[in-house]
């Protein structure tokens, strides 16, 4: 969660049929190229990530090949919905950093005990129901005396894979090599129930959004959103895109925005996802920006630059608004 | 255990020869959906053995499968699309698979039966209507599969798709297209040993699927030729 926070700003917004992801693009050095926050997942998925990058793309490369399996399996686009529960899913499963030890009674057989913690990855996730409700219940320490007690009474039997289960019960149950994935996805995508916008933490949580931002200063990008979102739904395709940038320009905090720092990307009906290149989106924030200035000089002529940000994009609301 | 038996006993798990088998499906688009018909006949062999058998079956709520050739194999089938069917409806989430997502997964699933030497020995005639589109297609056991606005399998291949060829139209109302597929399964009745007189006609639109109960079509044997058969070559005996 702290990984996603300190990345740079994605943000996302959808209308009713549009979906517009933008990023912040900060390059480490001048003579650095920039990393590619936003990934092309299918022709109507895309995601936009915050966090470590790393764990980014392997995730985006998990949704790549679903989105492809099911396109050859059924001839037919994956739902985003399922595609984002079998993403949330795949954050359960990979990483336990829990201090218990859960046994559990495998089903028709008798009385079978297996140590679960890390079997989930090889069992399958159909478990984790269960090991979820433990979870949330009991403590760490009445978790594992409890298991312990009955480890005891029981012989323990294979465990596929990893590891080998000492009689003596010493178990461990922290893997160092294992992880989150500390990444927030932005998972954009048009299917027949229309157009969807998800954030998938590294919980393994995952909300459906009208708009939302993550990453650093995405608060000031989501109070923008917050004040425009409701006219979102029914906003054309370029009011989108010209939103996006405006809540990309909020977490500049003053910085002017050049498309050099910024990346568009957008997907719609009758649009399959694509990135806007450097050129368009220059030309987007240029005849947006004739529109800020406009507005300002009756109002606020000697304001100064940083303070002219906040106004400047309030007072373009108001014409655009119209 | 000696080699031979091991032989015989790997062969039997695989599909060579067909038992019991039904004839042909036949698949119209018409003006609100699609129809599908099918007689009601399993064939042992050359016996006609079982005279209610159902070859038509709903998959969800959009697609009818029709199938023709084993009978087990087909039953097989509908127990893998139960599987896919109660997937889909667990996911709880708006979306259900369409006729075009069926035919696409029955196809992938014959086509790799095939590779391993192991069919589903089966023709099916896929239909359905989602979001106001029809659909009708058919694979069969080697993974060949196409989309069209007739489709027929087995002996309909050669004596129903010259007439719906002829006699098709875009915008069939569902009598006329009864009527049609009444008239080639008539034909079918006549001249396919393997066909009884005793079909059902299913409709599927855009309301859902809906299999007729069974019935049989009028049929006429009075032919003057038929009355004294042996008239041309008196035989002895």
């Amino acid at each position: 969660m702290e990984a996603v926070k300190q990345g740079s700003a994605a943000i996302g917004l959808r209308s009713k049929t549009h979906v517009v992801l933008a990023c912040v693009n900060k390059a480490q050095s001048e003579l650095s190229s920039h990393q590619r926050k936003i990934f092309k997942v299918d022709d109507h998925i895309g995601v936009a990530i915050a966090g470590l990058t790393a764990d980014g793309r392997v995730l985006s490369r998990y949704m790549r090949s679903e989105c492809i399996n099911h396109s050859f399996t059924y001839e037919s686009a994956l739902p985003v919905g399922r595609l984002v529960v079998q993403l949330a899913d795949k954050a359960q499963v990979c990483f336990l950093p829990f201090d218990f030890v859960l046994v559990v009674l495998v089903l028709g057989s008798s009385d079978f005990l297996l140590k679960l913690d890390f079997c989930l990855v090889v069992i399958g996730s159909s478990f984790g129901e269960l090991w979820r409700d433990l979870e949330t219940r009991d403590t760490p320490r009445s978790r594992r005396a409890k298991s312990l007690q009955i480890l005891q009474t029981y012989c323990l039997t294979r465990v596929a894979g990893h590891y080998k289960i000492n009689n003596s019960v010493e178990v461990c149950t922290q893997r160092s090599w294992k992880r989150p994935y500390g990444v927030g996805l932005l998972v954009g995508g048009l299917d027949e129930s229309g157009a969807h916008l998800y954030y998938n933490c590294p919980s393994g949580n995952y909300f459906e959004y009208q708009a939302f931002a993550i990453g650093s200063r995405s608060q000031a990008a989501k109070t923008y959103m917050e004040r425009k979102f409701e006219t979102f739904d029914s906003a054309s395709r370029e009011e989108l895109i010209k939103h996006a940038l405006f809540a990309i320009k909020e977490t500049l905090q003053g910085e002017k925005l050049k498309s050099s720092i910024c990346t568009v990307a957008v997907l719609g009906v009758g649009e399959p996802f694509h990135v806007l290149d450097q050129q368009t989106v220059q030309e987007l924030i240029k005849s947006f920006e004739v529109v800020e200035e406009e507005a300002p000089a009756p109002q606020e002529p000697s304001a100064a630059p940083e303070e002219a940000a906040a106004p400047a994009a309030e007072a373009a609301a108001a014409p655009m608004e119209e | 255990m000696d080699p031979n038996s091991r032989l015989v006993m790997e062969d039997s798990q695989r599909t060579l020869t067909p038992y019991v088998t039904g004839t042909s499906v036949i698949g119209i688009k018409y003006k609100d959906g699609v129809l599908i018909a099918a007689d009601m006949g399993g064939s042992y062999g050359s016996t006609l053995r079982y005279k209610s058998v159902e070859r038509l079956k709903a998959i969800g709520k959009h697609s009818l499968l029709g199938a023709s050739g084993e009978i087990s194999d087909f039953q097989e089938l509908l127990r893998y699309l139960d599987g896919l069917i109660l997937y889909d409806n667990m996911w709880d989430d708006g979306n259900s698979l369409g006729p075009k997502e069926v035919h696409s997964y029955l196809t992938r699933v014959m086509y790799n039966r095939r590779n391993k030497f192991n069919p589903l020995w089966n023709s099916l005639v896929l239909g359905g209507v989602k979001n106001g589109q029809k659909y009708l297609g058919t694979v069969n056991m080697i993974g060949v599969h196409y989309q069209d606005n007739h489709v027929a399998t087995g002996f309909g291949n050669h004596l129903a798709i010259p007439i719906l060829r002829d006699e098709w139209r875009e915008d069939l109302s569902f009598e006329e297209g009864v009527r049609l597929l009444e008239k080639c399964m008539r034909v079918l009745i006549y001249r396919d040993r393997s066909a009884i007189n005793k079909l059902q006609i299913a409709k599927i639109t855009a309301e859902g699927v809906t299999i007729s109960p069974p019935y049989s079509l009028k049929t006429f044997w009075e032919f003057s030729a038929f009355k004294n058969p042996t008239a041309g070559a008196e035989g002895s005996w």
